[in-house]
């Protein structure tokens, strides 16, 4: 009966580069259910940005398994191509292709995978920038945007596969102050509509707020996860005392 | 006894080596040679991309083999001279294939000899333009081509889509650079009897005894090929770059 509402459940995962030498991620478990949005905070090099991208395999784990809707994606057999058009993901540099116009960002990927026809993407398209109040940029290139109209494309370009499951790489990161707020409050709009959402960020306002649970990474290891009221207020480890008591 | 030789020196004129006297008798051997060099360079040219676009990809490849043999091919093209390339080519390769004595667009190539000097010009610069398209599709931002997988496209869907547009578009100042050194390079073609435009400079200074003249007209003849050339991709790259940041 859990397991039905269990979106994705990552068991045990480890993922080591140059042949073990160096160890990003240190046997992570996590279950992310229907509804929930997950931010996951911790010092750089942690291994936080290394867990939200294995969760699409963008990261190949070294061992352990990732289950999404209960297959087990890390299987080889699996077609990943098929789970990934299920997780919309959002990077911290955006992303967008370059030499596409904004609407063509957008329609890209429903439209080579035959989900919809041209016309149904590109109606889809146009109600999302209509969603964000961007309608006349459909037909601009990306250079012409800000970082924040950027980053919110990036995200309706998500969207726009239908996603059940969404992942957000430091999305306001690489963002000017004044733009963070547009991004997060659309990210804030989504998980009220009850989108899944795993969120690395810096942003520890929008973590105490919208998220669900907290999770804190040190050294490729989840070391404490809580609902946020309760992680802020009263943080149990030492190492989560002290990050903490930096960026507050 | 030595009269022979002391002529030699005793004609110190320039003018008798650089005129161009020989111009209305010799003129349809260089018309005709501008012609051929053109369409060897850019048929060798447009045989050369696909191939070298099949490398490329190879050599990105995560399969190990697939990867050292495009790599064994690259250097081995890259690392022996085109003339011998081409003689290999020219005596081995084109003799056991034999190639009909056709003669093709308005009695201009004779495919007997065209094929072969088109295949050897093609597979030697194939290696060139496989190492620039490579570096070419490294140089694109690897989250592009992140961001087309998340969304669910395959890895060839991604790099047809999405990296080798913005790949091609940065190596289009390099491919300009191949072609005209594929203009030159034809030239070596001469050697084997292609009647390109080496060749109508190397007749009529062999039949005139005009030593210089030719090959300064013809110096001229590739530069106004290639320098225009060379120009016009500028131009184009400038208009494919309006999408950019």
């Amino acid at each position: 009966m859990e397991t039905n509402k269990t979106v994705i459940s990552v068991k045990n995962v480890t993922k080591e580069y140059n042949k073990g030498a160096v160890k990003a991620l240190n046997d992570c478990s996590v279950d992310i259910q229907q509804g929930e949005v997950v931010a996951i905070i911790g010092p750089s090099g942690s291994g936080k940005s290394t867990l939200l991208r294995c969760l699409n395999l963008l990261e190949v784990p070294t061992s352990g398994h990732i289950l999404f809707h209960g297959v087990d994606i890390t299987d080889k057999k699996v077609d990943i191509n098929l789970h990934r058009r299920k997780m919309g993901m959002v990077f911290q540099h955006f992303n967008l292709f370059p030499q596409m116009t904004v609407l063509k960002n957008i329609t890209l990927a429903p439209i080579q995978l035959k989900l919809k026809t041209k016309e149904e993407a590109e109606a889809q398209a146009l109600a999302l920038l209509k969603r964000i109040g961007l309608s006349d940029k459909a037909n601009e290139y990306p250079s012409k945007l800000s970082g924040g109209q950027k980053q919110r494309i990036a995200i309706i370009r998500a969207l726009a596969m239908d996603p059940e499951f969404m992942l957000f790489d430091e999305p306001t990161s690489a963002l000017d102050p004044e733009m963070v707020g547009e991004v997060l409050d659309l990210m804030r709009d989504l998980a009220t509509e009850g989108m899944t959402m795993a969120v690395v960020t810096h942003e520890m306002g929008f973590a105490k707020e919208v998220a669900s649970r907290v999770i804190f990474m040190n050294e490729g290891a989840i070391v404490e996860e809580n609902e946020p009221n309760a992680f802020f207020a009263n943080p149990q480890g030492q190492r989560t005392r002290e990050f903490l008591s930096k960026v507050l | 006894m030595f009269e022979p030789f002391m002529a030699l020196f005793t004609d110190p004129s320039p003018a008798s080596f650089v005129n161009f006297d020989f111009l209305p008798k010799f003129a349809p051997y260089f018309i005709d040679g501008i012609i051929n060099t053109l369409l060897l360079s850019i048929a060798a040219v447009l045989l050369a991309v696909v191939p070298a676009l099949l490398l490329a990809l190879m050599r990105l490849s995560k399969k190990r083999f697939v990867r050292n043999l495009s790599g064994a091919y690259i250097a081995i093209f890259r690392s022996t001279p085109l003339m011998v390339q081409m003689s290999i080519i020219y005596f081995g390769l084109f003799n056991i294939i034999r190639i009909p004595d056709i003669t093709i667009f308005f009695g201009f190539v004779r495919l007997q000899l065209f094929i072969p000097f088109v295949v050897a010009l093609a597979l030697n610069s194939a290696a060139y333009v496989a190492e620039i398209f490579r570096a070419g599709i490294l140089a694109v931002d690897v989250g592009q081509d992140e961001a087309a997988r998340s969304l669910g496209l395959s890895s060839w869907q991604s790099m047809r889509l999405v990296v080798l547009p913005q790949a091609i578009k940065n190596v289009l100042p390099a491919i300009a650079n191949e072609i005209i050194t594929m203009v030159k390079e034809s030239s070596i073609c001469s050697t084997y009897g292609m009647m390109e435009l080496m060749w109508a400079a190397r007749t009529t200074a062999g039949a005139t005894g005009i030593g210089v003249g030719p090959f300064v007209l013809v110096a001229g003849m590739y530069f106004c090929i290639n320098y225009p050339a060379s120009k016009a991709i500028e131009a184009v790259e400038r208009r494919m770059r309006r999408g950019d940041k």
